[in-house]
This record gives C-alpha cells, sequence and structure tokens, in this order.
C-alpha cells in the first residue's frame, strides 16, 4: 500500500492559541519528510494531526486520496513511533509487535510470520520472548518500529524517535532507519525532529517550521546550499549571516565590497548575505575579509575561529591547524562568490543589526556529535 | 551540600548505637497495638471458652456452630461480602474507566468527590436508599400515586438484594480510588500507539488498561471484601429481617441475648473469616505477581 499523505490548510488550536496555522504539506509515496523546527514549533501537532489525536480546526487531512480527518486514530492504518517507545509493558516483545495484527485480525498463521519478519528487519529476532523492561533503549526503539512495521502501514509517523538515545546509538539508529526505508521504498515517512543532521541524513525533503508555520520546503540540498530565510539559514547547519546593501554585481559589506550574485535584488536595498563557516578559507582570495581573531575553539577535526570584522563576528570552520593563530592576531579569511546565498531582503525586519552570527541551539557541528 | 546530607543519617545511627538501643523505639507502638487491639481480642478468645456456667470449655462453640441460624448466618455473610466485592469491581472498573479516560465536563470534580465520598459513614447511603427505595420512599411514592395501587412494586430493600445494592453502592468508590491512581499512571502514549495500530477503545481497555490496573484491582477489591465481611451498620440500617450476618448476630446475642460467650465465638469465627480471606488474597496475589 503505497500511499502519500497530505495536509490541506490544516489549522490546530488549543484554547485560543494557534499552534499550527493552515499548513499546507505533501509527502509523496515513499518519500521521507522531515518536520524540522524549535521547540514548541507545532512539530508534534502536525503529526498528531495526521495520527487523529488532535482535531483540525479547520483544513483536511489525507491519506492518499482519502479524506480521514474525520476518522478516528484506529481507522487510519497508520504506523507510529514515540520519543518514549511506549512499548506495552507486560506484553512480550512478540505480543507488542503482533498487537496491531490481531486488533486488525489478521489471520492467525499470518500474524507468526509478520511479527517474525518485522523482529528479524529490526534486528530483534533473537529478543522475542522477552519483556521490554529488560531490554535496553536502543532495543526498545527498534521493538516500536517492528511493532509499527508490522501492520504495513502506509505511512509511517516517527515523533523523535531517537532523542531518548545516547549519540553514538543515535547515529547507529539513523543508518539503520535509512536501510528501513531502502527495504520499504512505498513506505511515506514524516519524521518530525529539531536534529538537523537527522534530518539532512534520512529526509528526501526537509519542511522548516517555526512558530507554529512551514516556513521553508525543499530537499536538504536546496535548503542547505540555498536556503531562502534566514531562519531556514541557521536552523539547517549553522550559517554566518552578514548584513549588507546590494550593489551593482556585488554587495556592500560595511565599506567592503564583495562579489556575489545578486539575482534579482535591487541595487541599494539592504539584504543579509548568508555564507557557511566551513566554506570560509583562511589567507587573501576572493571576497577577503580582515579582522581580528576573538575566540579559537579546537573541535578535534576543525577549528573555528571567530573573527571580528567590521564590528561583526564572522565564523569559521577550518580543517585543524598546525599553527592556529592566537587572539588578537589580524588575520584574513575569504570566500567564494558561488559559496555565498543572498538572502531577500526583510525577511525578518525584527532583527538586530549587529548580530551577525547566529547558532542554532542544539546542532552543534556534526563533528563532535557523531564521534 | 552532599557530605552534609550523608552526615546526617550517619550521625543520627551512631546516637542511637551509643544511647538508647534501636528495639526501644519499637516499644510504643507494641504498648498502643497491645492495648487497644490485642489485649481485648484475647479478652474475646478467652470469653469464648468461658461458658456462663463456670469453668473452661468449648461448649459454646458446640452450641453455636450446631445452630441453623449461625450457619445461614455464615452463608449470607460469606455470599453478600462476595458480592459485594465483585460487584464493585466491576462497577468500579467501568467508573474509573469513564473518569479516566473519557474527558467530559465535570470529570475532575467527579473524581475529587469520589474522596469526600470515601469519608461518608455507610449507613448515609443506606437512609439515601430508603428515602428513594424504601417502603414509603419516593419511587414507590411515584407509582402507588401514578396507579393508586396500596404499595409500591419496590420491596428489594429489606431483601439481602437491598444490602448488596447498598454495599456495592457504598463500596464502589473504595475500589476507584486505588485504580483512578494506578490509571493516572498510564503512559498516554501507549493508549494512543495502541490506538494508531487499529485497536478500538474496547480492546484497549482490556488489553492495555486492564493488565495494568490488576495490582489495583486486587488491593480494591481485597480491602472491599474484608469490610464487606464485617460491615454493620449498613446491614442494620435496611432493617432486613431476613439477613443476619455474623455481625448481626454477634450483636443479637450479645445485646439483645446477653449470650456473651456464643457473641465471642461467632465474633472469632468472622475474625478468622477475614484473616483468612486476606492471608488467601496474599498468596495469591504473591504466586501471580511471581
Ligand atoms: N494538549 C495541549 N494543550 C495545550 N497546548 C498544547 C498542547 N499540546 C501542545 N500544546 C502547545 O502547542 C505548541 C506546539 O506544541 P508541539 O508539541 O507541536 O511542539 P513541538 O514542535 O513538537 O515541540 P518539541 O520539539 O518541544 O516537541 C506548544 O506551544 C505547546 O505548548
Ligand atoms: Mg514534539
Amino acid at each position: 500500500m503505497s500511499s502519500g499523505l497530505r495536509f490541506d490548510r490544516v489549522s490546530v488550536a488549543y484554547g485560543g492559541t494557534t499552534v499550527l496555522d493552515s499548513l499546507d504539506l505533501t509527502v509523496e509515496p515513499g518519500e521521507v519528510m522531515a518536520l524540522l523546527g524549535p521547540s514548541g514549533s507545532g512539530k508534534t501537532t502536525a503529526l498528531r494531526a495526521v495520527a487523529g489525536f488532535v482535531r483540525p480546526a479547520a483544513g483536511r487531512v489525507f491519506i492518499g486520496d482519502r479524506d480521514v480527518t474525520g476518522l478516528p486514530p484506529h481507522r487510519r492504518g497508520i504506523g507510529m513511533v514515540v520519543q518514549q517507545y511506549a512499548l506495552f509493558p507486560h506484553m512480550r516483545v512478540e505480543d507488542n509487535v503482533a498487537f496491531g495484527l490481531k486488533a486488525q485480525k489478521a489471520p492467525k498463521d499470518e500474524i507468526r510470520g509478520r511479527v517474525a519478519e518485522a523482529l528479524e528487519m529490526t534486528g530483534m529476532a533473537a529478543y522475542a520472548r522477552r519483556h521490554p523492561r529488560e531490554l535496553s533503549g536502543g532495543q526498545q526503539q527498534r521493538v516500536a518500529i517492528a511493532r509499527a512495521l508490522a501492520i504495513r502501514p502506509g505511512v509511517l509517523l516517527l515523533d523523535e524517535p531517537l532523542s531518548a538515545l545516547d549519540a553514538r546509538l543515535r547515529s547507529g539508529m539513523l543508518s539503520e532507519l535509512a536501510r528501513l526505508h531502502r527495504e520499504l521504498p512505498h513506505v511515506s515517512i514524516l519524521y518530525v525532529t529539531h536534529d538537523q543532521v537527522e534530518a539532512l541524513t534520512l529526509a528526501d525533503r526537509i519542511a522548516v517550521m517555526d512558530k507554529a508555520r512551514l516556513q521553508d520546503v525543499g530537499t536538504p540540498r536546496e535548503l542547505y546550499r540555498a536556503p531562502r530565510t534566514e531562519f531556514t539559514a541557521s536552523f539547517v547547519g549553522n550559517a554566518n549571516l552578514l548584513p549588507v546593501t546590494v550593489g551593482s554585481g556585488g554587495v556592500d559589506f560595511s565599506g567592503t565590497e564583495l562579489k556575489v550574485p545578486t539575482r534579482d535584488a535591487a541595487r541599494g536595498t539592504t539584504a543579509t548575505l548568508c555564507v557557511r563557516p566551513h566554506l570560509v578559507g583562511l589567507g587573501a582570495g576572493p571576497n577577503a575579509l580582515t579582522g581580528s581573531v576573538i575566540e579559537v575553539q579546537w573541535r578535534g577535526a576543525t577549528h573555528r575561529l571567530y573573527i571580528e570584522v567590521a564590528g561583526h563576528r564572522v565564523m569559521a570552520d577550518l580543517r585543524e591547524l598546525r599553527q592556529p593563530p592566537a587572539l588578537g592576531d589580524e588575520i584574513t579569511v575569504h570566500f567564494g562568490p558561488e559559496d555565498a546565498v543572498l538572502l531577500s531582503a526583510g525577511v525578518t525586519p525584527e532583527r538586530s543589526a549587529p548580530v551577525a552570527v547566529r547558532e542554532t541551539v542544539g546542532a552543534a557541528d556534526q563533528g563532535s556529535r557523531d564521534g | 551540600m552532599a557530605s552534609a546530607a550523608v552526615a546526617a543519617p550517619a550521625k543520627a545511627a551512631t546516637r542511637t548505637r551509643t544511647g538508647i538501643p534501636s528495639w526501644v523505639w519499637a516499644l510504643p507502638p507494641v504498648a498502643v497495638l497491645g492495648t487497644v487491639f490485642l489485649y481485648p481480642l484475647g479478652l474475646v478468645v478467652q470469653q469464648s471458652f468461658r461458658p456462663d456456667t463456670g469453668g473452661t470449655s468449648a461448649r459454646a462453640y458446640a452450641d453455636v456452630f450446631a445452630s441453623t441460624a449461625f450457619r445461614e448466618a455464615l452463608g449470607t455473610t460469606v455470599w453478600l461480602a462476595l458480592g459485594s466485592t465483585v460487584g464493585c469491581l466491576v462497577l468500579g472498573f467501568v467508573l474509573a474507566v469513564v473518569i479516566a479516560f473519557v474527558p467530559f465536563p465535570g470529570g475532575k470534580a467527579v473524581a475529587k468527590f469520589i474522596d469526600v465520598f470515601l469519608s461518608f459513614p455507610s449507613f448515609l447511603i443506606t437512609l439515601a436508599l430508603l428515602f428513594v427505595y424504601g417502603t414509603v420512599g419516593m419511587a414507590n411514592g411515584l407509582w402507588t400515586g401514578a396507579t393508586g395501587a396500596a404499595e409500591g412494586p419496590f420491596q428489594f430493600l429489606t431483601t439481602p438484594w437491598g444490602v448488596l445494592l447498598a454495599e456495592i453502592t457504598y463500596f464502589t468508590p473504595f475500589v476507584m480510588r486505588p485504580l483512578l491512581a494506578a490509571f493516572s499512571g498510564i503512559d498516554t502514549g501507549q493508549l494512543e500507539v495502541a490506538s494508531s495500530l487499529g485497536a478500538r477503545p474496547a480492546r484497549i481497555v482490556r488489553q492495555i488498561v486492564l493488565p495494568e490496573a490488576l495490582p489495583a484491582l486486587a488491593a480494591g477489591g481485597s480491602l472491599v471484601l474484608v469490610l464487606c465481611l464485617n460491615e454493620f451498620g449498613i446491614v442494620l440500617f435496611t432493617g432486613a429481617k431476613g439477613v443476619t450476618t455474623l455481625p448481626m448476630l454477634v450483636y443479637g446475642k450479645a445485646i439483645l441475648e446477653s449470650d456473651y460467650p456464643g457473641a465471642c465465638v461467632v465474633a472469632v469465627v468472622n475474625i478468622s473469616i477475614s484473616v483468612g480471606f486476606y492471608g488467601l488474597y496474599r498468596v495469591v496475589s504473591r504466586r501471580v505477581g511471581a
């Protein structure tokens, strides 16, 4: 059953507060869509609207061609995995996995085969006779995934399935999930996370949410390489966000002329230039910026330098330096014109001017996270 | 800060070791328990072996066991207690599920009311039932008013069924209280996952909620069973002539017939049954738990 999923202007409100504001989003059959956003942005709410645990105040939810907005959860045929596993504690692993099949009154001999298959797929076949309390967190999460897959859902909802696991286990499970998806190419997956690494690794497309609204949708590459908004730029990966004024064939950054593609931005308008820290190089070159080093962080594989340029902090992630600069040193860095993206002006007018570096909370660089 | 926290109990332990031995602390509770509970209990047992004619004999036991009144009372007591317990468990479970999982306006207030209800005296419920179903109660009043008949159709209150109804009404909250506590500990994630897997509410209650509630059901059920075995006020207040339970028999023998040895015998039997059922419950629950 390949079905896909569609939100059609779905709004959800709790006691007068809108926590999901007319969400329009389509997950194609077989696609992995990550819902990425900060805490409280409405990701879980969107997922619960699909599962049927919240009633949208407006809009429709479709699974395949079927309008499920009014259907109770048990008639939607969805697999769901939540952060805290929610295994049934008094049932053995195999009974947990068989639960959905029994509820759907599958024939007995078929149940046994499908349970074995789901456990095999998640590598938990050896633990079939155990109780959940006799399993580690990672194993419990595998059982939860097996339980969701056993009913062969067309849509799989995952709500921060890895956030209760430690970093090492998380990266292991991440590749497991990617493998599972390759083995089940017809299942549409909606994957809620606030971890950009999970989203970038797993998703075919990412939907970026903030303040109850969908901010951006695109492939990980699009969002990373050419973010449309400052929010996307800073939430999907790290970003230097420099306030600039558009000139002809380039921009002006505090008196320094930078050659970057301006696309159709009008001359004289203010805009924000997004430069990824790892695309900043040391030494002279095109688009050189000179300033004094205000912080040096050694991160194993890389050095991160914070450089103050004309009152703005510029972040540079450089491959580990033999001789890192000392604090206060004057250094020059540069970036290629094709590595900078001009974000349309006035997207977030409330932003105060001199904040030039924004780092995402909880989105530390990949190096330190995955060890 | 941590060191202070560690030091405090250590200091207390030292004082106990160097000063008063720790068994001394057990004396006051044992003394209180002895004077207010064990001593009278001992007296009751002793009295049951002391016939009015003097000396020590088990005559009273033989007499009491031989009487049909006693055997009927024993039977009535046990079946009323078991019946009430089953009724309370079923009704309490259903009501607790509704209160805990079905959102309805005033649900919180109802849960609070359960706590208040527990503090009511048992005869209050019986009085309330009398007002509703009694011979001159509201239900019969409506009936006679409407049909002109001399008597209403509701005459069950003075039968064992009336006692059963009153006991179930009064003791159901004793089952609901531990159940509501157990339900509040159930992860709603489990219920949601179960329903997304295709389980209807009935299946979720049966397979997810009920197994989690079993310890609470056992606790509430055994409490109600023991309370029902010893219930006096409800039986007295329903004024059921045909319903004599063991506590009623004790009352009758002691107060009305001044047959103290006989009363004590019945009391000893009543206590043994309570303790016996409780012991049975402990054994069974340990078996099940292991
Ligand atoms: N049952 C509820 N009643 C009232 N408000 C709620 C309820 N559930 C969620 N909210 C509110 O809705 C908003 C969005 O919540 P939601 O759980 O969708 O956030 P999220 O994006 O999943 O965040 P997180 O990453 O922390 O899980 C929050 O402000 C939250 O306080
Ligand atoms: Mg959430």
